[in-house]
């Protein structure tokens, strides 16, 4: 599995070929960052940056923001709230779900919790 | 069990049989008056908005945690109808019969009494869907019912508190039972293609068919309205009570929702006389083929909301005029192979 770097540099640069709108400097302004700055992410010489960046980064290069997060190794803040609510639960889930194939995790279904009354 | 699906509950019991499912859904409508009239069956507005309490944990009260279940918004006097659509087995040409048994404020809708899990016969304290396809109020007397309004829980006006004389439970309470799967196979045998169309046509056809100064709502009854509960026309046998699905559903007032959800709830709905001015439909459902049950002797003894209101000196009624619905449109119930439906305009 490719790192960050490489991944976002793969993506551009394949972006690049067909649209010189993906060159290094242009995206780096897009997102709001030096060139250089970007430049070193994708040779993997800083770790990733945060996750707004991350954020605008896969908004630029047409990438599901969830993928370059977790490529990063960061979780979304939204996500990480919803786990922080009921942690317990939600990492038996993530573990019982790992093996499991897409299109069983897709199907899964979410039953509404019966309780004392 | 339960899955909430675009604001209905979905029951089913996979482990009965694949066809045994029940659809509920809570309809907005449109409040009848509170007067002396009995009215036919005001339309649906469209369904409540229904959400996890869990998914709410940090803002709701404790003990909507504890009950677990969904919740809705109502604002104080509004209306509400169940849907009752039961799963549809293309086979047979029949939907999968289940028994549903609903309470307010666990006083069963249709006895009375204290709720209790379980099916009873003598009195019968549930329905049977599809046979009874909605419910709009507590059953008072045999083919009236008195709609579900919501109030404030704790104002006196809940069937709850006038008949325990406790504000303990509020909401709404549901638990649906299968019928046997070797029943249902027995009772309804598989057909041929010409008739499993005319079945499908015939399931489509019907298909087509001011603030609180208390957050949490009970229901409570209102006008009165012609509807019957039919008696079970199944043997008592026959329901799989080894299996079944409940579900507390939580009444929050328009204000406490907007501070458990931080959504806006749906608009009032029109008036019953505004609605029938337009000239807009009132309906009136009819099976032949089924027996009323006789109301209740506790829930016949209910005061209306007016009828405390007066005793009160309150007016938690806005807009109570009586009305005269002139356009009516009679539904008959489906049947398979035969007319399933007929409009009188």
């Amino acid at each position: 599995m490719s790192t960050f770097g490489e991944y976002v540099r793969k993506r551009r640069m394949e972006l690049q070929e067909g649209d010189p709108r993906f060159s290094l400097r242009k995206v780096a302004v897009a997102i709001d960052v030096e060139p250089s700055y970007l430049s070193k992410i994708e040779r993997g010489e800083q770790p990733p940056p945060g996750e707004q960046t991350i954020r605008a980064l896969a908004k630029e290069l047409g990438e599901d923001p969830d993928v370059l997060l977790a490529l990063a190794g960061k979780v979304s803040d939204d996500l990480q709230k919803i786990i922080r609510k009921r942690p317990r639960i939600f990492a038996e889930l993530i573990r019982e779900l790992k093996d499991m194939p897409e299109h069983a995790v897709l199907r899964l279904v979410r039953e509404v919790r019966d309780g004392k009354w | 069990m339960i899955e909430l699906k675009n604001d209905h509950l979905a029951f089913s019991f996979p482990d009965v049989h694949p066809g045994a499912k029940l659809d509920i859904t809570f309809q907005r409508t449109l409040r009848i008056p509170d007067d002396d009239k009995t009215y036919p069956l005001p339309p649906g507005l469209g369904a409540f908005p229904l959400r996890h309490v869990d998914d709410f944990a940090d803002n709701v009260p404790p003990g909507w945690l504890e009950h677990g279940g969904v919740m809705l918004p109502m604002y104080q006097s509004e209306a509400m109808w169940l849907l009752f659509s039961a799963g549809y087995d293309p086979e047979r040409g029949v939907a999968y019969p289940c028994a549903v048994k609903v309470a307010t404020g666990k006083i069963d809708a249709v006895t009375g009494r204290d709720w209790s899990n379980g099916l009873h016969r003598g009195p019968q304290d549930y329905m049977v869907a599809p046979k009874q396809p909605w419910l709009d109020g507590y059953c008072v007397e045999k083919g009236v019912i008195r709609q579900f309004v919501a109030m404030p829980l704790g104002a006196g006006y809940t069937a709850e508190e006038q008949i325990t004389g406790n504000a303990e439970h509020g909401g709404l309470q549901v638990i649906v039972y299968p019928m046997k799967r070797e029943v249902f196979e027995r009772r309804f045998p598989k057909v041929d293609r010409l008739a499993r169309t005319r079945g499908a046509m015939a399931f489509d056809a019907f298909c087509a068919a001011p603030m609180a100064a208390k957050s949490e709502m009970g229901l409570a009854p209102g006008g009165r309205m012609k509807q019957e509960i039919y008696d079970d026309p199944f043997d008592f046998a026959d329901w799989d009570l080894t299996h079944s699905s409940r579900c507390f559903v939580h009444i929050a007032n328009s204000l406490m929702w907007k501070a458990i959800t931080k959504q806006t709830p749906p608009n009032l709905p029109p008036t019953a006389a505004q609605y029938t001015n337009y000239g807009l439909p009132w309906f009136d459902y009819y099976d032949d083929s089924l027996k009323a049950l006789p109301g209740s002797g506790i829930l016949g003894k209910l005061k209306s909301v007016l009828g405390i209101a007066t005793e009160k000196r309150e007016s938690p009624l806005p807009e109570n005029e009586a009305c005269n619905p002139g356009h009516v449109v009679k539904l008959k119930a489906m049947r398979i192979g035969d007319q399933v439906r007929e409009g009188s305009f």
